[in-house]
């Protein structure tokens, strides 16, 4: 999957609806550049003795504000440029290491618009490495009732994520 | 994890009780949000979207250069060293506040929740402050013996515009000796 550039609108999705899937090799690499990129310091992140001795867990493993990116990324994919996010709700019950290939997943949970004529979808996101879940992530995402809205035009009382 | 907690103590300290609510390390940023990040964390996730790469698309969807909002924590969190800061520095100062209060020395991010606001520019300088919302009491899970705490960050541009919001549960524990 690569990122979409044309515009999704509300009329085109429907609860059921899923997303086209998306994998990615998670290398020691995956976890530090996405550390790094959020200017997180902290060594469970970057340093893999750390992680094992003082943490007790296998190895360094993905911080949240890169999972944070990582769904961002899946979601605008599918959604396009216009689409905007506004409320992301995930839950990491498990960490996820590099050495093994994540997957994200995700269905259409419900459709509807608000007081203030926005579109919004909202969707169920998995992470999931050798079909085990990882993260879950519940999205709220402002999509275009039509070609000619623009959900980032909306400000104050006309945006309520 | 969560599944498999075991509450074992109840009692919260009066001192920790009493931060519950209060706004606490408000802070504005040392450095505006910067475009070299935009692209830096896009490449890390591999996020194409042209509102972050081509200023054009920018400017035509969102009315001007604009960063993810994911990376809205990133722009409130310390240098890792900076002239005269002595130790290391963190962000998220409550979370670090709450293991030394409780003597745990570990700590896992479990839960989080972001909400978006007003769009946030490059340029933008970002003001964070951050509320303790709860703390549970000493529970035993997989990783150890410890609590789980939630802390709410709020974001501000330098209009005073509010940028978003996160809450994080995070569990401060002590691992146990094996068996």
């Amino acid at each position: 999957m690569t990122a979409a550039t044309a515009t999704l609108t509300l009329d085109r999705v429907s609860v059921g609806d899923t997303l086209p899937e998306l994998t990615h090799d998670v290398t020691a690499t995956t976890v530090i550049l996405g550390a790094m990129a959020t200017r997180d310091w902290r060594p469970m992140h970057h340093d893999s003795k750390f992680a094992v001795e003082r943490q007790g867990v296998p190895d360094i493993f993905l911080n949240t504000p890169n999972q944070a990116a990582w769904f961002e990324r899946y979601i605008t994919d599918w959604a396009g440029p216009a689409a905007r996010i506004g409320r992301v709700v995930f839950r990491m019950t498990s960490p996820v290491f590099p050495g093994a290939p994540m997957t994200f997943n995700a269905t259409v949970k419900d459709v509807a618009t608000d007081d203030a004529g926005c579109g919004w979808v909202t969707l169920d996101v998995s992470l999931t490495v050798d079909g085990a879940v990882k993260t879950t992530c519940e999205a709220r995402v402002a999509v275009p009732t039509s070609a000619d809205d623009n959900p980032w035009a909306r400000r104050g009382e006309r945006w309520i994520p | 994890m969560t599944a498999t907690n075991t509450p074992l103590d109840d009692t919260l300290p009066e001192d920790v009780a009493a931060q519950i609510g209060a706004y606490q390390y408000e802070k504005t940023a040392d450095f505006p949000v910067e475009q070299s990040y935009v692209w830096t964390s896009c490449a890390s996730v591999f996020n194409g979207n042209p509102i972050y790469w081509d200023p054009k698309a920018a400017e035509d969807i969102t009315g001007g250069p604009i960063s993810p909002p994911s990376l809205l924590s990133a722009y409130a969190r310390p240098h890792y060293w900076a002239p005269g800061a002595e130790g290391e520095q963190l962000s998220l100062q409550v979370h670090f506040d709450l293991k030394k209060r409780f003597g745990l020395p570990e700590a896992i991010m479990t839960d989080n929740t972001n909400v978006f606001y007003e769009p946030l520019r490059v340029g933008d300088v970002v003001t964070s402050r951050q509320v303790l919302k709860s703390v549970s009491g000493e529970k035993r899970t997989k990783l150890g013996v410890g609590r789980f705490w939630v802390i709410d960050v709020e974001y501000h541009n330098q209009n005073g515009e509010l940028l978003g919001t996160e809450s994080y549960t995070g569990y401060g524990y002590r691992r146990e000796a094996s068996a």
